[in-house]
């Protein structure tokens, strides 16, 4: 038995997915004991949490928490860690959550381990966490008494357990300091076009498009079918297409319905961006290149004569 | 103004990874070495501040002897010198690795005056730990901001935009402070011949830190077992569109 | 993709451009069931040939070389994948200016337009150069740049097209099966395959495929680097990937091209980074391509400031940055020749390997007429896999060769320059003797040869030897060796000439053996020694050896070191049933004694009855000598009265000591091989195989045959019988120099062979059937006081008393045919060899 302590992030007003799983790992780890989940300032999100296994859950209400400050977030988590005397202090796999736990243990002067696919409790704990976006795995240990860690996207499933648990809101203590970081103003997103992160389908390109020209027919089955432009690393070295339309370690990672892969051979950092796709359909001239043992299907030609027979075939279709 | 960026060596993976006999590091004999991508921009962005803002860049890496290639990488693209933590070549934590470099900065900044900006990857390309830019902030007792794409400076103030649902959200924080950039934030310069001779004349400074016991302890390293797919070829060239417009319309995304 | 087959006439391991063009070749002449495979993709399966930067420079002081260069260049062209750019080579000093001349000199040997250029020259052709930092340079206007992928996929399509040939990606070899001495079969990823022939032509991964069959393909992967630049804005407007000559910066080994709105530099002055094949990566786990390793910048970095200098307008623009850099491996070979042929150890199984993009389809063309017809049309001699002798087929004398091969990949290498790694491997009996007398050891075949001996110092004054004034000139030489050729011919010389290859042809079709590979008539009495031309069944010198008949089924052939292995499989090939070829070089050493007091010498040492009318010229028989028992044989490559005496290995030195000994009372003295091979034989007009005698030549040319032929066949004699029919095209000839006299800088030169032979004023000499007049030995005559050349010439200049010139170094020296024919200018009616008295009066 042991106590553990969750932090759960938010995006408009439901917990993250990552956050749900980072919470089933916690269940886990308490093995009967209490499972603490922190909210900040998210009122209805707290109170589903007992159905996802929370047994407790403290809802942090204060007026700076109303944008990111992960200072702040960072301070109220170590204090209640430490009120709580939690062995374990969990965090999602994100951006968000490696920040807040990251600092978090800087300022409890604990190690931290980023994304983490297994734990094991003991003495020390042991963990399984992913490197090279996850590529390779790393078996650690942790030499402490309280345990940071963050859960990898999208490796353990969250478990609706069913139960409730009781919502202790309080009032945090900040310091100017926690505040010194935090959100001032916003840049919205551009309008059009479709999100890499949110496409149901990405259509992307590699070295094997050519050129910056060589994507015209990458663009063109993108825009027939509504889905998002991607390219490889080389790619955006070779300054043919912006770093926002990256798929893979360094860029972004995707999770479409279909992810068509045209001229890409997939080399390790890109295929780390893509394993949240459901189905992969490679274009690719070397039916031996790495990408087809990723691949669900795979078409063998050049991207430059396959693409556009695509897009015909689709307006015929569509005009017939 | 004055800006440290910190770089690390690692190895240039492209295609299957292959581990040492014992474990504990990728075996690198076919692959060499660079510096990260995210650490690649930061060193680009560092040298653009420079040359907006006029002052000193300065490179800082730990890691084995060799890594000195790492450092003259970023000096040929604009860094004036370099500080080399220099390891015997095993695994640093993050936490280990945070130490030292804090340790570093405050005696060159005890020599030089404090830097405006220290600027780390936001995450290892190899170890992912995304840790390192925060625990120097804490340590220094600076602001911290991670996850970086766009910044510029101004008035002792660092303007930083971070990536977030589909928009940017905008962070402003007083200088001296640490930036965790990713890649993307520009697109690096190649070295030129000039910057490659200049930088070998650039000083760097070595010193050998001792390695503190590892609180996360490296064990052993794992090439996770994925099981290869056989891809169902759907034909050849352009006469294969039918047979994928048929996928599409069968997966819903036609 | 097809069925993979079970059985196919030819595999060819590899498409990179070798395996390409040699399917293609092979599908030309006929050959069908043709079957391709290569571990790697296609069309780039990740081999040297992919990273190649694909240059085809003209130029080269090798013949050979050269001669695959040319025909490539000419495939290329033909089909449209060659971009004729010109090549310079620069030279930042006087040093190297010379050298470039040299290489003027000899591109005129093989026919090759190029030419000297100034720098203002230089600057017009390649306005971003620095010019001035060069003292000049040398242009070939025809060098440019191939496509070799696509010419390798041009290959594959038409060999496809014609029905011959079915490629196999992404298959690798796993096995060879080898039954009595000859291939079987290829085991693969894809199964095995049973086949006829089996060609290895796939570069670095060479040895461990031969290891595979038990052969050996000695070559060793090497990094060469390149890095690629850009973009450099003069290059924006280029309709062509690249308008400007390539550039050969000599001086700091390395090179520079335009490719698109890149710039790239190559280098070759980096310490050699040599690599086992077994540390070539898998393509899963290669980066960019397995023969693309990771690049090392520390190595580069030096030679950049040296690029630098020589393009300060393309690399020191800031905003020029490098953009692509690999370390990319290569194949060296003990001796820098490619590696072709059919292996000594097992049937059927061929080598194409060691050949960049330069001499690739030429070699592929080379491989398919020598499966097809025995004899490939450019002779390969120095590329036979079967020249290499046991020890030099380990990886450790390949790495050690290379590796101190490699830093002379541009440099100015002098025509007798030795190899100092690896050494000694091969010491004589005498090798210690030698060692005490000062002498200085030149290697060959891993023999440890004294060239000349110190000791004999004071016979320089004695004759009054000249130095030679010019470094060039002088170097690996000494007037030691025309004084120890005076003194032979004044009384004797003893020579150790341990390093012959030997063997024996025995049994029962011993007699057909020898007479079917050699030209003269081998049905001789027991006990004769015939000198004897071996030809190729075009026609052409594949060898020249004495062979003595020691009984009636039982044959002992001598021949030289440097080609004897060839020789000993030509006559294992060519053997015929109940026959055994046995190799017997390291069981007998052979020591020489000529010289007007020859036979006085050996007649204290022996009982036997060495008179002329005892032991005629021409015969050999085992007599006592001293303490031992020897095969004296009675003829001689120096011109002087003489034995060979053989007798084993490790009673050499005792029997050496014993002729020493004999010796003194008549001023013996021990003569380096220089004398052997050089001022001996030349004064007396005996070509060499290699110098004057190769495939491109046939014994009517080189006037060594008497007109009626033996009854007999033998290899090559129709087309013997149809160059005896015919005028011939050229004729060796023996030519004097005139005047030694440079007539730019005054100092007196000594061509020292490969030289081209023009008209007085400069003209190129060329035959009927397209072959330029060239030396192809020269050196002093001593006895003679003349300077002597030996060199074919067409019938029109072959006129005793012709004036010509010789070209040496840009500079033209008068020479006069002395002699049209084989008839020496030393002792023509060969009393001395004849052994009539008074011969000493020399």
């Amino acid at each position: 038995m042991a106590t553990v302590l969750v932090l759960i992030t938010t995006a408009d007003g439901a917990p993250d997915k990552v956050a749900l799983q980072a919470l089933a790992l916690g269940s886990q780890l308490a093995a009967g004991g209490a499972v603490h989940a922190l909210v900040l300032g998210d009122d209805a999100v707290a109170a589903g949490l007992g159905a996802w296994g929370a047994t407790n859950v403290h809802l942090a209400r204060h007026p700076a928490l109303d944008v990111p400050a992960p200072d702040a977030a960072a301070r109220i988590l170590d204090d209640l860690a430490g009120s709580l005397g939690a062995q374990f202090v969990v965090g999602p796999g994100t951006e968000e959550g490696n920040t807040i736990l990251a600092r978090s243990a800087a300022r409890a002067g604990l190690p931290f381990a980023a994304n983490c696919v297994s734990v094991t409790a003991g003495s020390p704990v042991a963990v399984t966490r992913s490197r090279w976006g996850g590529s390779l795995l790393e078996e650690a240990v942790i030499n402490a008494d309280r345990a940071v860690l963050t859960v990898a996207a999208h490796v353990i499933e969250a478990v609706e357990s069913g139960g409730s648990a009781s919502v202790t809101p309080f009032t945090p203590q900040l310091d100017d300091a926690d505040l010194a970081v935090r959100v001032v103003g916003r840049v919205p997103a551009p309008a059009g076009g479709v999100s890499l992160t949110d496409a149901k389908v990405v259509v992307a390109g590699g070295r094997g498009a050519g050129s910056a020209e060589g994507f015209a027919p990458i663009v063109e089955l993108a825009s027939l079918l509504g889905a998002a432009v991607g390219c490889s690393r080389a790619v955006t070295i070779a300054g043919w297409r912006p770093h926002t339309e990256q798929v893979g370690q360094t860029g972004t990672k995707i999770a479409p319905d279909l992810y068509i892969a045209a001229g890409i051979s997939g080399a390790t950092q890109h295929l780390a961006g893509t394993k949240g796709a459901k189905r992969i359909l490679a274009i690719n001239k070397d039916p031996e290149a790495p990408i087809m043992t990723a691949a669900d299907y795979a078409v063998i030609g050049d991207l430059a004569e396959v693409l556009p027979a695509i897009s015909a075939e689709i307006r015929r279709r569509r005009g017939a | 103004m004055r800006v440290l960026v910190c770089v690390k060596r690692v190895p240039a993976v492209a295609g299957r990874l292959t581990l040492t006999e014992d474990e504990r590091a990728l075996d690198t004999k076919y692959v060499g070495f660079q510096v990260g991508p995210h650490e690649e921009c930061a060193v680009e962005e560092a040298v653009r501040l420079v040359e907006a803002h006029g002052g000193e860049a300065v490179v800082l890496t730990l890691g084995p002897a060799e890594a000195v290639e790492q450092l003259r990488e970023a000096m040929a693209i604009g860094a004036a010198r370099a500080i080399h933590l220099v390891t015997d070549g095993g695994d640093w934590d993050a936490e280990s690795t945070a130490g030292a470099i804090v340790d570093a900065i405050g005696e060159d900044e005890a020599a030089n005056g404090p830097f405006d900006l220290v600027l780390v990857g936001n995450e290892a390309a190899d170890s992912g730990g995304y840790q390192v830019g925060a625990r120097i902030g804490r340590a220094l007792g600076r602001p911290v901001v991670t996850g970086i794409k766009a910044l510029s400076v101004a008035d002792g103030t660092a303007r930083c935009e971070q990536e977030s649902g589909g928009g940017r959200d905008v962070y402003e924080v007083r200088t001296p402070a640490v930036v965790a950039v990713l890649e993307g934030i520009n697109l690096p310069r190649y070295p030129s011949v000039p910057g490659r001779i200049r930088a070998k004349s650039k000083p760097v400074a070595s010193s050998s830190p001792a390695r503190p016991a590892q609180r996360l302890e490296l064990r052993r390293l794992v090439v996770p077992v994925t099981e290869a797919k056989q891809a169902q070829v759907l034909g050849k060239g352009a006469a294969a569109a039918p047979a994928v417009v048929e996928l599409l319309a069968s997966v819903g995304v036609l | 993709m097809a069925t993979f087959p079970s059985s196919a006439k030819v595999v060819i391991i590899g498409a990179g451009i070798v395996g390409n063009s040699i399917a293609y070749h092979l599908a030309k002449l006929g050959w069908t069931d043709i079957v391709q495979i290569d571990k790697g993709p296609l069309p780039n399966p990740g081999g040297s040939t992919g990273h190649a930067s694909n240059f085809i420079y003209l130029a080269d002081h090798n013949k050979e070389m050269a001669e695959l260069t040319l025909e490539s260049a000419r495939q290329y062209r033909e089909w449209d994948v060659y971009t004729t750019c010109g090549g310079l080579e620069v030279a930042r000093s006087e040093t190297r200016l010379e050298e470039l001349r040299r290489k003027v000199d000899s591109a005129k040997n093989w026919g090759i337009n190029a030419y000297m250029v100034t720098p203002a020259e230089i600057k017009e052709m390649v306005p971003f150069i620095n010019e001035e930092i060069l003292v000049g340079g040398f242009f070939t206007p025809e060098t440019g740049v191939c496509d070799s992928l696509q010419f390798g996929t041009l290959c594959r399509e038409k060999a496809e097209a014609m029905g011959a040939l079915q490629s196999f990606a992404n298959t690798e070899v796993t096995a060879m099966g080898v039954e009595d001495g000859r291939i079987r079969s290829v085991t693969t990823t894809r199964g095995t395959i049973e086949a006829e022939y089996v060609i290895i032509a796939c570069g670095v991964w060479a040895p461990l495929l031969a290891e595979m069959a038990g052969a050996h393909i000695p070559l060793t992967p090497v990094v060469h680097q390149m890095a690629d630049y850009g973009p450099v804005p003069l290059f924006e407007k280029s309709s062509k990937a690249i308008e400007y000559p390539i550039v050969r910066d000599m001086d700091v080994l390395m090179y520079e091209r335009q490719d698109g709105i890149g710039f790239e530099v190559g280098s070759y002055a980096h310490r050699s980074i040599l690599h086992d094949p077994e540390e070539i990566p898998s393509i899963e786990e290669a980066k960019l391509s397995p023969t693309e390793m990771p690049f090392t910048q520390e190595d580069f970095d030096p030679q950049l400031e040296d690029a630098l200098e020589l393009f300060p307008e393309i690399l020191g623009d800031e905003k020029v940055g490098q953009k692509y850099a690999i370390n990319g491996l290569i194949s060296l070979t003990p001796d820098g020749m490619p590696v072709l042929g059919e292996t000594p150890e097992v049937k059927g199984l061929w080598s194409a390997c060691a050949v960049w993009v330069k001499e690739g389809p030429a070699v592929g063309k080379s491989i398919a007429e020598w499966m097809t017809h025995g004899q490939p049309e450019i002779d390969c001699n120095q590329s036979d896999i079967a020249r290499f002798h046991a020890h030099q087929k380990t990886r450790q004398h390949t790495k050690a060769r290379a590796d101190e091969a490699f830093p002379k990949t541009y440099g100015i290498v002098h025509p007798s320059e030795q190899y100092l790694s690896d050494r000694p491997v091969r010491k004589t009996p005498m090798y210690e003797w030698q060692k005490a007398h000062g002498a200085e050891f030149f290697e060959v075949a891993g023999w440890e040869r004294a060239q000349w001996y110190g000791s004999n110092a004071p016979l320089v004054e004695k004759y009054g030897i000249q130095a030679r004034p010019n470094e060039w000139d002088a170097r690996w030489w000494s007037p030691i060796i025309n004084a120890e050729h005076l003194a032979m011919r004044e009384s004797a010389g003893l020579f150790d000439l341990s390093s012959f290859v030997i063997f024996d042809v025995v049994g029962a079709g011993a007699l057909d053996t020898v007479q079917k590979v050699c030209v003269r008539q081998m049905d001789v009495a027991v006990g004769r020694v015939v000198y004897t031309p071996v030809l190729s069944v075009t026609g052409g010198f594949k060898s020249d050896l004495t062979v003595m008949r020691l009984a009636k089924d039982h044959f002992r052939v001598v021949t030289g070191a440097a080609h004897g292995m060839a020789d000993m499989k030509w006559f294992a090939d060519n053997a015929a049933d109940h026959t055994s070829v046995i190799d017997l070089t390291t069981a007998y050493t052979t020591i020489g004694l000529w010289g007007p007091n020859a036979r006085k010498i050996i007649q204290k040492l022996t009982r036997a009855d060495m008179s002329n009318a005892a032991f005629k010229f021409g015969t050999c028989k085992t007599i006592e000598v001293g303490s031992q028992l020897a095969l004296a044989s009675r003829i001689s490559y120096v011109g002087d009265l003489g034995w060979e005496l053989y007798v084993p290995m490790e009673q050499g030195q005792r029997l050496w000591d014993e002729l020493w000994e004999a010796g003194q009372e008549f001023g013996i003295t021990a003569c380096g091989i220089a004398v052997y091979v050089g001022t001996g034989r030349l004064e007396k007009g005996f070509r060499a195989y290699g110098t004057e005698l190769d495939n491109d030549y046939n014994p009517v040319e080189a006037d060594m045959l008497t007109p009626r032929l033996k009854a007999q066949d033998f290899i090559g004699r129709a087309a013997l019988e149809q160059a005896l029919g015919e005028e011939r095209a050229a004729v060796c000839c023996t030519l004097t120099v005139d005047d030694h006299t440079s007539s730019r800088t005054g100092e007196k030169r000594y061509p020292l062979g490969r030289q081209p032979i023009v008209t007085p004023d400069g003209a190129p000499i060329t035959d009927s059937k397209g072959r330029q007049s060239y030396a192809n030995s020269a050196g002093m005559g001593p006895s003679l006081g003349k300077y002597l050349i030996l060199s074919y010439l067409p019938p029109e200049h072959a006129v005793e008393g012709t004036k010509l010139a010789v070209q040496y170094f840009g500079d033209l020296y008068p020479v006069t045919v002395a002699r049209v024919g084989s008839k020496p200018l030393f002792d023509p009616e060969n009393d001395r060899v004849r052994g009539i008295e008074p011969a000493a009066a020399g």
